[in-house]
């Protein structure tokens, strides 16, 4: 432990040194700089004018979206596949195995640059856009949806929709044990998107105009307006998706299959419909097998959005380890602070995924 | 004892670390026997590999040229492909001894970074490429605009500075190399190109259909390239900055690859002496032997033979001497004398 410390006291002092040697430039006074340069996606305002620290933001949000959604989307594909990889229907099972077996062992640049060229020839330039009505367009240039606007009234939806989700809660938890006192499961579905959907449309139409949307429109060369989805960002999401999902399959096939046979048998014994057998019985157990396996792949997937770079989507490494590295020449201290961001989205998947996972374990007594 | 030996073990390691990672870069170049030289991944007149896989262009004659007047071979040299982002982390490291790499001189690179430029072998500005059909003839018409833009470059300033100094927006998608950067231009997923204009001629080679891009006729900024070395080594910039020099007055003086034997035998002009290593203090203040111009001459050329044969009349590209005419040309390419 000393050594390490020793050694990493070591190295930085002597690059410190050296930097000084060569009359490099170095500390952290760059963050509050002007940066100068645009950045076609941000989640937060920004501007030429804004400071690289700024920079930093905008492109640590920019992979935490990509990564957010990249978990999610290939966690569900991902159960999908490897759940039709076991089915009974042959068609569906083999269908599934093609999957797996062509996304899992191409290289996952290859597939970034396929989507991303295959996904911009396909599409027409900005006059002759792909569209439905006035408020959805497609495009070479992305996706172009309204944008909601904060209107009258909004407030007011807001807390009618909070309210809503906290009774379908209660609903829940009241079912709950409703079934564990008398073993009659009370049916809920139809009583819970009731109580999602009346109050909120309801309020909707009596408070005015709660939303207001700002239609994307052609002016110039460009769409301007509303939101959008930059390719570059479909791209990235999908190959990320669809590679992550084929590695998940297999972890959601090797769950399943370790569970043994006998639970299904028995829980089939009680007169469990099939679905609730692998819902209630098989998943929960499999699950055990399957988080830590799955914890390695979000964080493989948050470490491979990276690759952003190679399309131009405006990730952390793409904006902050590289424009900023290159204007400013602090490579030492870009470096280390994306290393430290990657460390820190990693240490709080591991460390979530790690408090789930003791949360499933079996309760022995 | 256990707190004198871990004392003794850090200063020891101290000594061992603190050492310079680079002395003297001549000395090292000459007991290696070859030049590692940091050029650009690809683009045609300035840094390509041809079908047989040599390295071609005018930057690359930049390198040919340092290792002709330091080892007497100008094929002694080992090229490293650098993108933009790559280039001065390499340079600063020591894993290349020279950066001829279409590189602007800037104040904060001059300074800040620890690097020294040598000199301005391509004096450029930077332009706009459009697609013909687009109809756009002037930059000041590409408001709202999409550009496409290779990473890591003075362009993506200069770029924020024009639209912000007219008033208009544009968006810009910005990718890892050239290639890329012109694929996505090809495919229409932005509306302009924009690099240096000698960039963006060499660039529009690699379209499918060259003919359907025009480059505009806007200069929106200086951009002198040229090549760069750490700083504080003044031995090795003197080498390098006289390389380029050499080539220079070698065109003042009207000496070329082919003449410049019969010129060395027979020349009276003092000045033709002076540069071919005859009279003077030929290599010695340089470290290099006293033949180090003539080799340069001889294997590689003068500037304008450099130029016409990579970027000019020689050349797919068809580039003007305009700026880098020489001085007495009405350009303003101009060395300092030989003597």
């Amino acid at each position: 432990m000393l050594g390490t410390v020793l050694f990493f006291l070591l190295i930085g002092a002597n690059a410190l040194k050296n930097l000084e040697q060569q009359g490099i430039t170095s500390g952290f006074a760059f963050l509050s700089q002007k940066a100068g340069f645009s950045i076609i996606q941000t989640l937060i305002s920004y501007s030429e004018s804004s400071t690289y620290g700024r920079t930093f933001l905008v492109g640590l949000l920019n992979t935490m979206l990509v990564s957010v959604l990249g978990i999610i989307c290939a966690t569900v594909l991902g159960f999908l596949i490897g759940i039709a990889r076991l089915s009974s229907n042959w068609l569906i099972a083999k269908l599934a195995a093609i999957y797996i077996e062509i996304f899992r062992n191409l290289p996952l640049l290859l597939q970034v640059f396929f989507w991303y060229f295959a996904v911009l020839r396909s599409l027409p330039l900005p006059r002759n856009s792909l569209h439905f009505g006035d408020w959805f367009f497609l495009n070479i240039r992305g996706i172009y949806i309204p944008r909601p606007l904060p209107g009258q009234g909004l407030t007011a939806l807001i807390i009618v929709f909070g309210v809503s989700i906290a009774a379908i809660y209660a609903l829940k938890i009241w079912a709950r044990k409703h079934q564990e006192k008398t073993g009659k499961e009370p049916p809920t579905l139809l009583i819970s998107l009731a109580i999602l959907i009346i109050p909120s449309t309801i309020t909707w139409f009596s408070s005015g105009e709660p939303l207001q949307w700002e239609l994307p429109a052609l002016k110039g060369l460009n769409f301007k307006g509303g939101l959008t989805v930059i390719p570059e960002l479909a791209a990235l999401l999908f190959a990320l998706t669809i590679y992550t999902a084929s590695l998940i399959a297999e972890i959601v096939r090797s769950g399943i299959l370790s569970v043994s046979h006998c639970q299904t048998e028995a829980a089939r014994a009680l007169g469990l419909p099939h679905r609730k057998i692998l819902r209630l019985v098989v998943i929960p157990q499999a699950m055990r097998v399957m988080i830590p396996q799955m914890t390695s792949q979000y964080l493989n997937l948050v470490k491979n959005s990276s690759l952003a770079t190679a399309i131009g989507y405006p990730d952390l490494v793409s904006v902050f380890a590289g424009t900023s590295l290159n204007q400013t020449g602090q490579a030492i201290e870009i470096i280390a602070m994306t290393m430290a961001v990657y460390l820190t989205i990693n240490l709080t998947i591991s460390w979530l995924m790690n408090r789930y996972n003791e949360r499933i374990l079996l309760q022995e007594q | 004892m256990k707190k004198y030996s871990i004392g003794s073990i850090t200063t020891l390691l101290l000594m061992l670390f603190a050492i310079p990672i680079i002395a003297g870069t001549l000395d090292e170049v000459q007991k290696r026997g070859s030049l590692a030289c940091g050029v650009s991944t690809g683009l045609p007149g300035f840094s390509a590999t041809d079908e047989k896989g040599n390295w071609k262009g005018l930057d690359v004659d930049g390198c040919r040229a340092i290792a002709a007047a330091v080892l007497g071979d100008a094929s002694k040299v080992k090229y490293v492909a650098l993108n933009a982002k790559e280039r001065f982390t390499a340079l600063q490291s020591g894993e290349i001894d020279v950066l001829v790499r279409g590189t602007t001189w800037t104040k904060h690179r001059d300074t800040a970074l620890g690097l020294n430029f040598a000199g301005v072998n391509y004096y450029d500005g930077q332009g706009f490429m459009v697609l013909k059909k687009l109809g756009v003839t002037s930059a000041k018409e590409l408001d709202g605009a999409i550009f496409c833009i290779h990473a890591g470059t003075t362009t993506e300033l200069n770029l924020a500075d024009y639209f912000s100094k007219n008033g208009m927006e544009y968006d810009a998608i910005v990718f890892d190399t050239h290639d890329q950067a012109v694929r996505g231009f090809e495919v229409g997923r932005c509306d302009c190109l924009t690099s240096d204009q000698s960039q963006l001629y060499a660039l529009r080679t690699q379209l499918s259909k060259p003919y359907s891009a025009v480059i505009l006729n806007e200069v929106i900024s200086k951009e002198p390239l040229g090549p760069v070395v750490r700083q504080g080594d003044d031995a090795w910039f003197n080498v390098v900055r006289w390389s380029f020099f050499a080539m220079l007055n070698a065109e003042e003086l009207r000496v070329t690859s082919a003449n410049v034997d019969a010129m060395r035998r027979t020349s009276v002009n003092p000045a033709v002496r002076r540069l071919l290593g005859l009279d003077g203090d030929k290599g010695q203040s340089l470290g290099l032997p006293d033949d180090w111009s003539y080799q340069i001459i001889k294997q590689i050329g003068n500037y304008s033979e450099v130029f016409e044969r990579n970027v000019g009349k020689g050349s797919a590209l068809r580039i003007k001497r305009g700026l880098n005419a020489l001085w007495k040309d009405g350009g303003i390419q101009f060395a300092p004398p030989m003597r």
